[in-house]
Formats: C-alpha cells, structure tokens, sequence
C-alpha cells in the first residue's frame, strides 16, 4: 500500500555504513542499480492491500522453550578462545575502547 | 552402490568399510578436479573412523543403519576441530568447537563423513559461483552450474563421490541443485532437523536435508538425522523418522493437484516430464487433479526481503571479535567495518544491504511487514488447496542447468530460478525434487512433490512411484 520511492546512491551509501560495510564509488553505483532492481521486483507485495492479515515471523506457533535450570556440560573455554582473532588475558581482545584514566 | 547396499555389505562384514572409504576417495582424487565439489577431504579423519567400524563388525558389535556409507557435508555444517568456511574468506582457518547435531547422528548412525563441500557464501545464491573458493561444475556437463546454494553436495552425488549428502534448503538450495544435477533432493518439514550446528542465513527458513541418488537413500538419511533436539529450540516435538517401512506402500488413493503456478514459465521440456510423472503417479492409482494458487506468485518478491532481513540480522555476528577472520584497525567500528567489508563476497554484501534497508525506518511496513503479510497469505492458501488434495505437483525449476556466468551480472535473473522452491520454505512445508529424466544436452530435470507440515512419508511413497515409473 505504501508509496515507495526509487533507490538511491545516498541511501546504499547509508545502509552500507549502518551494516558496517566500506564501498567504493564505484559499488555504490553498482549496488544500486542491482538492488533498485530486487526493490522493482517486490513492488509487487509492497503495493497490495493487506490490511487484514496478522504478519507471519516464523512458520512454527512460536513459544518460549525452557530447558531445567541444571548445569550441563558446555563448550570448552580454551577451545573457543583458540579460536578468537585476539585474546588477552583469557578473553577475546579488542582494540581499545575507552580513553586512559585522568 | 547405493548407501543402503553399501550399509547391507558393510554390516554384514562383505565389503569393510576402509575400502568403501578408498573408493570413495579415488573417485574424488578423480572426479573433483574437474567438479569442485570439494572445498576439504578429511581422507584421514575418514579412513580412522572406517578401520574403528570394521574393528567393531570383526568383534561382532552392532553398527548403525548407515555404517560405512561416505558422506559429504555442506561446509555450513560444523565439526568439531576440522574447517568450516561457509565458503567465505571471513571463516577462513575457522575450526568449530562443537559438532552439529546431525554430525554427531551421522556418526552413531555409521555413515563417515569424507569432506566439505562448496556452496554459495553463507548459502546465498544459486548457482555456487558466489563461492571464495570457485565455482563447483555440473557433472553433466562442465559448462553448467550445478545449481545453489548447495551445489558442491548436489555435484558429490551426482559425480558418484559419495552415495549421500547433506545440504541445505532456504529457498531452494537443496532442491535446485538436486534438479539441475539428476540426483534425489529432499527439503524436510521445518523443525524436522536440528539445525544446531547449522551456521544460520535465515533462522525462519534455513533447514537441513538429504541428498542421494535413490529416494530409499533419502529416506534412510532422514529417519537418520530427524528427530527432537533440545540443543535447537525451533527443533519440532517428533521423534526420528521411519520412512524406510513405508517406502513402497505407492500412492492408490491419494489426490494430487498439479499446480499450474509451479509449472508457468516453464520451458517446454520441463513441462513434459512434470505431465511424465503425473502419468506415472495417475497409472499407479492417484487422482491427479489440477490446482491454481495464484498467491504462489508473490513467493519470491517476499523471500527476497524476508531472507535478506534475517541475513542482515544473522550476519551481525561476523565482527571481527570471537572468531573469523579479523583486519586489524585503530578502533572497533573500524575493526568490525574493513573486516566485514574484506570478509563478505558481493552476493552477501547485497543481502545484508538489502536486508538492512528492508527493516530500516521508514520503509519496515513497506516492505518488511508487507512480505510477513505475503507470508501469512501463502500458508493460508496452501492450507487451503490441502484441503482438497493429499500432495501438490510441479516444476523444481523453470529450466534446466545454466552456463556458468550467465546469471552473475544480474542478481534478479539469478533469484528467478528459485520461483518454484520458495513458497515451500516460506510455509515450513516439506518437498523434494525427483529426477524425471533429461532435456536437450542430456540436462537434468526434476520434478518437484509438495506436501503440508509433516507428510514426509506421503512425499517419500509418491516419489518412490515416481523412481519407479521413470526407470519402466
């Protein structure tokens, strides 16, 4: 139902800093034409009247699933850190994120 | 052979399951230049856990329904210890702490895992040319695609590398690959399999399923794998399978609608082996009626906003902080930005862009809410034709395999190939897709069975006739 405007290059460049992804010039002009396309495409769903149907998030009746408060075994602590980019003092390190103390 | 014979043999101690295990290697040292199936062979890992069936067979232990039977894994499926890349750069050298759920029924079940193979980035695609590590080839012919995202485990099969597979179906991408390369795909009922271990694309239509050459071989692998797992909490309250015991109970009786939908847009061959295998399914006592749900038309319009916005959301964990690949920089959201943006190939980073830009403000009900909506109205519409007919009938895809680069300039041309796969996924309905024979250029064709939530062993009986009546 809603009115929806055509893509532009500013507006890739724009979802593309929210998703934390750097682009070229060059890929924004790209990115847009291909996604304006996708868009284009799914004009179809956005044009229709559907005002009386509830969305649908997930194909299950969704519930809360909750397990016995028990410990059980987990993942190995060394393990995963075994796999991190950067540890420091057995946790997963990263560059600095505040300033040094006054 | 297929998995079944192999398992027969093997537990019966008339072939050991270290030379299965060779064999199935050689066929891969073989083939797999060509194909690229493959991104890693665990030919070691494989042929250990062989020698440790055949010890237990020669000390008169019991072994699994699927003991020695090699198997290949989409490398979006973890084992503990060993690479899972999603074939992108961002998981390079990642080794997961923990083993899927279906690896570790694989293996109690007996079946040895011998490789991951490639598939589309982060299963995004349909043709596994959005792969870091090349493309994999259509072992009909190595001009083609073998289809997407799971193409590396269509092709294993199909090449005869390995007798079974497993994949992945978000929107098509067991069933496409199976149809563009002549083997048994199979998309279970959502919930059906844990996907704990599964590396998520989109968490409310990603599910696990079989590949094989033989419908049996499909549902051997399913009773496998399926079945409640409280590592999953989408993980439905059904014990595993029996599809195997009803296998050849056929289809006398049953109502099949011929889903006009499934079938427009359809090249010419495609439609004729879709009326083949209704024939069949009609000579061997169905009642084959013809269905119209005109809703089925807005699948692939929703899919491509609902799959990007969970993408976009699922893929936010790729920062650069507890595991992948990271580029170093000055502070985190420079971190967490030339990660992603080296990390990610350009299918993912139209995805999440997409995704983003479908749930940002101002364009959420547009588009998001309105594809949820689509959602809504495409199950009620199956429910509705379930309510007249037991099974649905109709093209897995338009065509059959493409070129190799004919599609990757244009993204919408690429999404069009999963027009007939998606309504299913959007549902959490099963269907699978059968081979039906073979167009110009001796192609592939599949046809694909739908059915409603749980009717597995409807599906598996119809398409067993279809098996059947192809091959008289």
């Amino acid at each position: 139902m809603s009115e929806v405007t055509p893509l532009t290059p500013a507006e890739v460049a724009h979802v593309a800093a929210l998703a934390r992804l750097t682009l070229t010039d060059d890929e924004i002009e790209r990115f847009t034409g291909q996604l304006a396309s996708v868009l284009a495409h799914a004009n179809d769903v956005a044009s229709l009247d559907l005002s009386g149907l509830e969305p649908t998030a997930h194909p299950l009746e969704l519930r809360n699933v909750l397990r016995a408060d028990v410990v059980t075994p987990s993942l190995d602590r060394e393990e995963v850190l075994s796999q991190a980019p950067e540890v420091i003092d057995h946790r997963f390190g990263v560059p600095k994120i505040v300033g040094d103390a006054p | 052979m297929t998995a079944l014979e192999i398992a027969q043999q093997v537990a019966a101690g008339e072939t050991s399951a270290t030379s299965v295990i060779e064999a199935s290697l050689a066929a891969i040292a073989a083939t797999d230049g060509d194909v690229h199936a493959f991104v890693d062979v665990h030919g070691e890992e494989a042929l250990e856990q062989a020698a440790g069936l055949d010890a237990a067979i020669a000390a008169g232990e019991r072994v699994g329904p699927l003991a020695g039977v090699p198997l290949a894994l989409k490398d979006n499926l973890c084992q503990r210890g060993l690479p899972t890349t999603c074939s992108s750069r961002i998981l390079e050298g990642w080794r997961p702490p923990y083993d899927a759920t279906v690896v570790t029924r694989l293996r109690s079940a007996g079946a040895i895992i011998v490789g991951k193979t490639n598939m589309d980035e982060f299963a995004m695609g349909s043709s596994t040319e959005n792969s870091a590590y090349g493309p994999t080839r259509n072992p009909a012919d190595l001009s083609r695609v073998p289809g997407g995202s799971s193409g590396g485990s269509a092709a294993a099969v199909a090449a005869r590398m390995t007798p079974l597979s497993l994949g992945s179906d978000t929107g098509g991408s067991i069933r496409q690959p199976a149809a563009f390369c002549g083997v048994v795909g199979v998309k279970p009922t959502y919930g059906l399999v844990s996907r704990y271990g599964l590396v998520a694309f989109a968490s409310s239509l990603d599910q696990i399923g079989p590949f094989s050459t033989t419908v049996a071989d499909s549902a051997a692998l399913l009773d496998a794998i399926s079945g409640h797992d409280p590592m999953d909490s989408t993980s439905l309250d059904q014990p595993p399978t029996a599809l195997l015991a009803s296998l050849d109970d056929g289809v006398a009786g049953l109502r099949m609608g011929l889903c006009s939908e499934l079938l427009a847009g359809s090249s010419e061959e495609v439609m004729a082996a879709v009326h083949r295998a209704a024939e069949v399914l009609a000579s061997a006592g169905a009642t084959i009626v013809d269905v119209s749900i005109p809703e089925l038309t807005l699948g692939l319009s929703a899919y491509y906003l609902i799959a990007p916005a969970e993408a976009s959301s699922n893929l936010a964990r790729y920062d650069g902080v507890r595991y992948g690949n990271r580029v170093v920089a000055s502070d985190v959201p420079a971190m967490n930005a030339a990660t992603r943006t080296a990390g990610f190939g350009d299918e993912v980073k139209r995805r999440i862009m997409l995704g983003t830009y479908a749930l940002s403000a101002g364009y959420y009900d547009a588009y998001y809410g309105q594809a949820q909506r689509v959602r809504t109205l495409i199950i009620q519409a199956f429910a509705r034709a379930y309510g007249t007919v037991d099974l649905l009938l109709g093209a897995s895809t338009p065509t059959t395999a493409f070129e190799l680069g004919a599609k990757v300039s244009d993204p919408m041309e690429m999404y069009l190939s999963d027009v007939f796969t998606i309504p299913t996924n959007l549902a959490g309905h099963p269907a699978m897709s059968v081979p039906v024979g073979t167009g110009a250029g001796e192609l592939p064709i599949g046809v694909q069975l739908l059915g409603p939530a749980l009717s597995e062993e409807t599906l598996f009986r119809a398409a067993r006739v279809v098996e059947v009546g192809r091959d008289s």
